[in-house]
């Protein structure tokens, strides 16, 4: 019994050792933080389109209607924004994906300039001038985006600018396997 | 060609060490004396190699050698000569040189100083310490060398993160680590007593002067960085239970446990088993900070290098070092002769309660620091573990602790007459209660915990004085025996006090600039005037001012009483150009009773400044505390008698029972 | 990863305009302080709203107002940032079932510590069957005095 008392403290290290060495797992990220909103449906929220766009404003309701939808939340500003802009350029085209956008704490003036250079792909992009929608979505910076299903369900987040390599591995497969 | 030579006397030392890691405890295992012999000179030369070795890449630092990659990295022509110095460490590859430099140093000074132990301790000792040291040059040597080369050099380096060009944070390192690494010092003993297969006397006297002055040093450490914390980032605060602090906090707190228990194994030979634990446990936490903050297990603003890889070797040296001393544990500590007994109501059982306590505490930081990895373990949620947590589990451990503290050395060793210690100090739990109500009184509606844990920290102070009132017969003798007990009081008497002392004043800072901090935020302009706490601050419109690898947008303020004019403070927003990053200069402004500090921040696009000024009540206590806490132990290590190796035999009792301090 | 966040941390430091939102009635803007201090900063590395320079921190400290304003209890402040950024965004860890070891563990840890001293102090009197070989402070006193007498009368005697 006293044995076991003096091999408690090693017992102890030992758990928090292995605690520890799952903690260096270098795939994984301390400081991301997973969404909760996974498997929830959209969150509430109503944009106007961008000042004097063409394009239509983008509400929760769009979202609904049995279609799958790419949610990308961007902004003029922003430059991992621009990195990743052809690729939802050609993911709009090519791959037929209803893209949609949130312009994320912007002025009409500077994304319209944007979107006139980069090119616009965006079915409906909603105006987020203060950033409320964002919050909604619980983003924490920008660029994120978000695959819903066609019932509107949230079913991935990626966090930061899209790559043409997670496009490939992760983004792609998850818009075939909800077709 | 100095870089190698450093490169070299790091290999160098290394070979040292494991010489030194093998021979003489192989020696002291067979009791042959050459090789036991062998630990002595091994240390001073490993010692001396590794001072080579820092010197090289201090001069490195000094001459702008960036043909050095870490000088590259971290240090720039312009940068003050100052800062081009303490650069060294304040980088990852420079900061493990640092250690390893006064791992040796500690190991030599053992050398040089350990003529009254016995030689087959000695020999473990410095053995175990060789195993240490090789861990770390290991480390040093194959994942983070700080003297790889670059060709051809660049023109210049990246200069060093402007947080760090600062004289606070520039010395915090270097007293932080001999804090963690003199605690390496009690590990070292401990696992030597546990190798020895006993604890006598002359261990007890060894333990506790290295584990003091590892205190000390700690101490400081922690108290500079948390005051850096104050006056660099701009809001007034001083702990934020950040990650990286706590790892840092973990071994002071089980350090104070483990040089309270080491006085009752010196005094009255118990505790012996959980005194060796302490020991054991307080340098894995030492090494459990290195881990956390070099790994990036943990977010944390401070977090120094990042990179799993280097993470994965220190877990090694964890898993090797703690593993090993803990499994050695299991195997010895049942075998070592339990102690002296002692009533539970004692000094002894004091101390135990103190120890108690603070390990309570530490396992409450651990637990916080740590369970967010507990629960993305097995959940893969995230949570997070901040302030709230601990001042609602923390607070409630140490203020008992404090209300212990005042009675503790009051008590008699052996068997203890709680109702007359207690009887003795009414006075001063009257003032206490009386200092208590006053402030509940004049903080005007603050929080209830400021007024009690005030109240505390009055009953730790008067008690800590009338404890030495007593011991000097100040008010039943006259005063001339007073002075003569005075003069032949053992200095380690007065350490205490100062020390526990010490800790009632920084208490009150604590609390004196959590709850009554006031604060006013404001968007000036030229001539705007903000009034806090009977002050007023005229912002007097912000100029241009350029440093030697700055440029400074400062903002003299005058300072207002009753409309007269008593000074100017100068915040500061600061840009170094070559790390192209902001750092802001607060102007704070102190009587010791108060500071006055003000910030300014970014410059609006509609003109204006946004200037933040607080009020903290108290807070330069907390600094003049830690400083009287150092000095206690430093009045304390000073006592010859810590310093003498062989135990004297105890003289026959005189007239009255005088309690042993 | 880092690389990203860096950038990410830039995209947000951009000097956004003006006034620091603050709320009329002071006790409800103590609340707002309050509760800013409770709330992480999504963004920073271990920051609260209340000092974090972001952008997005800005935002939140805007919106617990508006909520506070709109008549909301601090607890349902509280559950809407929840909602939308989980646990994380919480610096007073939630009282539920996977957290009552953080909660309930200092505690817990005191009183096994609390009962261990005691069972060993038990267990020591037992073992010890004759009395500690302590003398209370009289007895201490009487002994010394005979033992001064003794070498007084030695020394008488010589």
């Amino acid at each position: 019994m006293k044995r076991l008392l003096f091999i408690l403290p090693l017992l102890i290290f030992a758990i928090g050792a292995a605690f520890l060495y799952w903690g260096l797992n270098p795939e994984r990220d301390p400081a991301a933080i997973p969404s909760v909103l996974i498997d929830e449906p959209a969150p509430q929220f109503e944009l106007p389109p961008i000042e004097a766009s063409a394009t239509p404003g983008l509400s929760t309701a769009d979202l609904a209607n049995g279609q799958i939808t790419v949610v990308n939340i961007f902004a003029s500003w922003c430059l991992p924004c621009r990195a990743e802009h052809p690729l939802l350029v050609d993911l709009a085209e090519q791959r037929d994906v209803r893209l949609v956008g949130i312009n994320y704490k912007d002025k009409p003036e500077d994304a319209l300039a944007w979107l006139e250079e980069l090119g616009n792909p965006y079915e409906a992009i909603g105006a987020d001038e203060n950033g409320r929608a964002g919050i909604e979505w619980g983003i924490s910076g920008v660029p994120e985006t978000f695959i819903l299903d066609r019932e509107g369900t949230i079913r991935y987040r990626h966090v930061g600018p899209i790559h043409a390599v997670e496009l490939d591995d992760v983004i792609l497969p998850i818009l075939e396997r909800l077709q | 060609m100095i870089p190698e030579l450093g490169h070299f006397a790091l290999i160098l030392a290394l070979v040292i060490a494991l010489v030194q890691g093998t021979l003489p405890l192989f020696g002291a295992a067979r009791g042959r004396v050459e090789w036991m012999e062998v630990a002595k000179p091994a240390a001073f030369l490993q010692c001396a190699a590794t001072v080579i070795a820092f010197a090289a890449l201090t001069w490195s630092y000094v001459v702008s050698d960036f043909t050095v990659l870490n000088v590259v990295q971290n240090s720039h022509s312009a940068k003050p000569m100052l800062y081009k110095v303490t650069g060294v460490w304040g980088n990852h590859e420079g900061s493990l040189l640092l250690w390893v430099l006064i791992l040796t140093i500690f190991g030599a000074a053992v050398a040089a100083f350990g003529r009254n132990l016995p030689p087959s301790l000695k020999a473990r000792v410095l053995g175990v310490q060789a195993w240490v040291a090789i861990g770390f040059f290991s480390f040093t040597l194959l994942t983070s060398n700080p003297f790889e080369r670059v060709w051809p050099p660049p023109l210049d380096g990246n200069d060093l993160n402007p947080l760090l060009q600062d004289p606070g944070l520039a010395f915090h390192p270097p007293l932080l680590y001999l804090g963690y690494v003199g605690f390496s010092m009690a590990f070292s003993f401990a696992i030597a007593a546990l190798l020895e297969g006993r604890v006598d006397p002359a261990w007890a006297r060894w333990v506790r002067p290295w584990t003091l002055a590892a205190w000390i040093f700690l101490t400081g450490g922690i108290a500079l960085g948390s005051w850096w914390a104050y006056y660099e980032l701009g809001w007034g605060g001083w702990w934020f239970w950040d990650p990286v602090e706590n790892v840092s906090f973990m071994p002071w707190l089980l350090g104070t446990a483990l040089l309270h228990s080491a006085i009752v194994v010196e005094k009255r030979d118990a505790l012996k088993i959980w005194t060796i634990l302490l020991a054991i446990l307080t340098f894995s936490l030492s090494l459990l900070g290195t881990f956390v903050v070099r790994s990036g297990v943990l977010t944390s603003v401070h977090a120094f290098a990042v990179d799993p890889e280097r993470g994965l070797y220190i877990l090694l040296l964890l898993t090797i070092a703690v593993g090993g001393s803990l499994a050695l544990f299991a195997w010895r500590a049942p075998s070592l002769k339990a102690g002296g007994l002692f009533a539970p109501v004692s000094r002894e059982g004091g101390l135990v309660l103190n120890n108690l306590l603070l390990a309570t505490a530490t396992v409450t930081v651990l637990l916080g620091t740590f369970y967010p990895l507990f629960v993305e373990a097995f959940t893969g949620g995230r949570i997070s573990v901040g302030p709230p947590y601990f001042n609602a589990t923390f607070l409630p451990i140490m203020l008992p602790l404090v209300a212990v503290m005042a009675v503790g050395p009051l008590l008699a060793w052996k068997r203890a007459d709680l109702a007359g210690v207690l009887g003795r100090l009414k006075f001063v739990a009257l003032f206490a209660v009386l200092a208590g109500l006053a402030t509940w009184y004049l903080q005007n509606g603050g929080p209830a915990l400021a007024a009690l844990a005030m109240a505390l920290a009055v009953w730790l102070f008067l008690a800590t004085l009338w404890e030495l009132a007593e011991r000097l017969r100040l008010f039943s003798a006259p005063l001339g025996d007073s002075w003569k007990r005075a003069r032949g009081l053992p200095r380690a008497a007065y350490g205490m006090s100062l020390a526990h002392a010490g800790l009632a004043v920084a208490m009150a800072g604590m609390i004196g600039s959590s709850a009554w901090k006031q604060e006013e935020v404001r968007l000036v302009q030229p001539g705007d005037v903000v009034a806090l706490g009977g002050y007023e601050f005229r912002f007097e419109g912000a100029r241009q001012v350029r440093g030697p690898n700055y440029l400074s947008d400062t903002a003299p303020l005058t300072l207002l009483r009753d409309g007269r004019e008593v000074g100017t403070l100068y915040p500061e927003r600061r840009f170094y150009p070559v790390q192209q990053m902001h750092t802001t200069q607060a102007a704070i402004r102190t009587n010791g009773l108060y500071d006055l500090y003000a910030v300014i921040g970014d410059p609006q696009p509609g003109g204006g400044w946004v200037l933040r000024i607080y009020l903290e009540p108290l807070v330069p206590w907390i600094w003049f505390g830690a400083g009287f806490m150092a000095l206690g132990g430093l009045v304390s290590l000073s006592d010859r008698r810590l310093r003498v190796g062989a135990p004297r035999r105890a003289r026959p009792a005189v007239t009255q029972p005088v309690p042993a301090e | 990863m880092r690389v990203l966040l860096a950038v990410l941390l830039l995209s947000f430091a951009l000097p956004l305009a003006a006034q620091e939102p603050r709320l009329e009635d002071p006790a409800l803007e103590a609340r707002a302080r309050d509760l800013q201090r409770e709330i992480r900063c999504v963004v920073c590395q271990n920051e609260s709203i209340d000092s974090s320079q972001a952008g997005i921190a800005r935002d939140l400290r805007e919106l617990v107002r508006e909520r506070l304003a709109a008549g909301d209890s601090d607890e349902e402040v509280r559950e809407f940032l929840v909602e939308r950024y989980g646990d994380y965004v919480l610096f007073r860890p939630p009282m539920r079932s996977d957290t009552w070891v953080l909660w309930f563990g200092p505690a817990i840890v005191l009183l096994i510590g609390a009962a261990g001293i005691a069972l060993a102090v038990a267990r020591r009197r037992k073992q010890g069957a004759t009395a500690p070989d302590v003398l209370k402070p009289e007895e201490d006193a009487r002994l010394a005095r005979l033992l001064a007498e003794e070498a007084g009368g030695k020394e008488r005697r010589s």
